[in-house]
């Protein structure tokens, strides 16, 4: 289809009739790229505090660069960092919850989405989606607090139950290895309802010929799972879970910060909680942009090798 | 007419149960937790209280509802959420749209810009020092603004703009439409299923988030998201001014009282969701990594 010369902008040259039509786009531009700047650009000048020596109420270029002494060694903070037997915990449990949120959270939305596709009661299955994606949309501060009072030792319901059917109570919040237990059950119970959404919308996008032709066949009910849906939805599962090993050195604050307690700092402490309360609280900022900037560093190796592989297997990466 | 036989009927029922099994599972910890705001307190401190409330009462909800302290977090957040969506919406619009245009120069290059933002961040203590610098430190509009354009959901919707036909756009650029006029005439009327999900999404990130105000704000109580209050409270953080409130010194109220804050700052949510279904699945699946 040949379209009209007049209006495509591509042959146009940057001058004043290309600005008298384009300037709008510009303007509406402005507002969104000045925020990127300011609040995503404008912090990075700070990076360089992970190699000087943080002074307060100081010009940035007046501080001093990191010394031992007065030698200078630019890299003082991480091998601080590094030698830090807090900072190392923290490195570890975010790298092992991380892991243990995939091996736990990734295929449960894939299983409950083939689950939900074997309802044959459209009521019922639209029932169950709505019930399923509701933790979705509970804070932290509450799923925390549900926790707290649906596995508590004595008075929790499933305590309640277990010591009814005459077990031992379960120390779910309380003992270390029972709280990491707690911590990725919770990241399951939150978001495999709502993660199986791409899913769903990934099986209905399969040629349904395919599952005639099968029972034509005679396969039953497994086989056609196995042999058409699982293969439909491939290539979702393949990029996401891709994309989801790239998030491994990543992690949001609020989950660990709600969900933690003074028994179970051990296991709980990630590198986010780590930074608040040594960098935000405990003001050792050069030592904690240090540990942010290694964070960032990792976690964008991680992110632009899952986009590399992405694409490399013919998916679109989340660029 | 296809015909089941017997073991396909059996397991559609396997199926419906195994569902069955799943929705209890994601409601009981609500319902647990509802049964004993509901419930009378000598019934708490004796531990009776699972998925029914004992000894029904309202007492907690009457305490909540007439603290003056929880009737301000509400409205303050309720106010924050309404500010911080439509801002967002409009900051996303104002993004997404000029970059569906391949006729903009430069719209490589502020590609790159964006997407750097999305991979590299400076910092929790970058962004600490930003903000002092800014003077949002115990600030309300540090709640707002930095958080107000969301690329992902930028990226939504810039997927759902390319899905509008370019003819329609077109035929208006011909006629001497502005780009203004062509977003605020054809884009924006077309676009309402994406702006009611990234709506969603930002208001349920606003009303549930509590971090930034965590981080940035420690004297300024008044500014307290309900979330935080509810963090403070739920964790005793503040323990003096806590136990000076009316009826969490009594061990049982003090249980229910918990849970109806609970249910106080999450019941709203609850009651939007399900309307706007529809809608928030199709954001998921267009925020999608395959297009």
């Amino acid at each position: 289809m040949a379209k009209e010369k007049t209006y495509k902008a591509p042959k146009k040259k940057f001058d004043k009739a290309y600005l008298k039509r384009y300037w709008q786009l510009y303007a509406l531009l402005f507002l969104p790229l000045l925020y990127l700047l300011i609040f995503k650009y404008l912090p990075m000048r700070y990076i360089i505090l992970a190699f000087k020596e943080y002074k307060l109420n100081t010009p940035l270029r007046d501080m001093p660069w990191a010394n031992v002494r007065g030698q200078t060694d630019a890299l003082k903070y991480f091998k601080q960092a590094f030698g830090n037997i807090d900072f190392k915990r923290a490195l570890w449990n975010t790298l092992k919850l991380n892991a243990l949120d995939l091996i736990m959270g990734f295929p449960a939305p894939i299983i409950f989405a083939l689950i939900l596709n074997e309802l044959c009661f459209k009521k019922f299955k639209k029932v169950v989606q709505t019930i399923a994606y509701m933790p979705h949309f509970l804070s932290w501060v509450i799923i925390a607090s549900l926790c707290t009072q649906l596995l508590a030792p004595t008075d929790g319901l499933i305590n309640a139950l277990v010591t009814h059917m005459g077990g031992e109570s379960i120390p779910f919040l309380d003992d270390p290895s029972h709280w990491v237990g707690t911590y990725v059950g919770a990241g399951v119970w939150q978001s495999f309802g709502w993660g199986s959404i791409i899913y769903l919308a990934s099986i209905a996008g399969i040629n349904t010929e395919l599952y005639e032709a099968a029972s034509v066949d005679g396969a039953g009910r497994f086989r056609k799972m196995w042999h058409i849906t699982l293969p439909g939805i491939k290539p979702t599962i393949v990029v996401l879970l891709i994309m989801n090993l790239g998030y491994i050195m990543g992690g949001g604050f609020e989950r660990p910060w709600a969900m933690r307690n003074n028994l179970v700092i051990e296991v709980a402490d990630v590198i986010a909680t780590y930074v608040y309360k040594v960098g935000i609280q405990g003001l050792k900022i050069s030592l904690t942009t240090a540990v942010g900037l290694f964070q960032s560093v990792v976690g964008l190796f991680f992110l632009l090798a899952a986009n590399t592989i992405s694409r490399k297997l013919g998916e679109r990466g989340i660029w | 007419m296809k015909v089941k036989s017997i073991q396909a009927k059996i397991g559609d029922w396997v199926f419906v149960l195994i569902c069955v099994i799943i929705s209890i599972i994601c409601v009981v910890p609500m319902v647990n937790l509802a049964a004993k705001s509901l419930s009378g307190t000598e019934f708490l401190i004796r531990h009776e209280v699972y998925l029914w409330p004992k000894g029904f009462n309202l007492e907690a909800y009457q305490t909540v509802l007439s603290d003056a302290k929880y009737q301000r977090a509400f409205i303050w957040t309720a106010v924050l959420t309404l500010i911080c969506t439509l801002l967002s919406l409009t900051m996303t619009a104002l993004c997404a749209y000029p970059l569906i245009y391949p006729g903009l120069k430069g719209r490589g290059v502020i590609n790159i810009f964006i997407t750097i933002t999305m991979f590299f961040n400076a910092g929790t203590i970058p962004n600490y020092l930003l903000m002092n610098d800014l003077k949002l430190l115990e600030n309300p509009l540090v709640l707002i603004i930095p958080s107000c354009l969301s690329i992902y959901n930028m990226i939504i919707m810039r997927s759902f703009f390319y899905g509008i036909p370019d003819s329609l756009r077109e035929s208006a650029e011909i006629d001497g439409a502005s780009f203004v006029q062509i977003l605020v005439k054809i884009y924006l009327p077309l676009s309402k299923p994406v702006f009611a999900s990234l709506a969603l999404f930002y208001a349920v990130g606003r009303w549930n988030g509590y971090g930034d105000a965590l981080m940035y704000i420690k004297t300024n109580k008044q500014y307290y998201p309900l979330q935080l209050l509810l963090y403070n409270i739920l964790n005793n953080t503040n323990a003096v001014e806590v136990a000076a409130q009316e009826g969490f010194n009594q061990p049982g109220l003090k249980d229910s009282l918990k849970c109806a804050t609970v249910m106080f700052a999450t019941v709203p949510i609850l009651l939007i969701y399900p309307w706007l279904q529809r809608y928030f699945i199709a954001g998921v699946t267009m925020g999608a990594v395959k297009e």
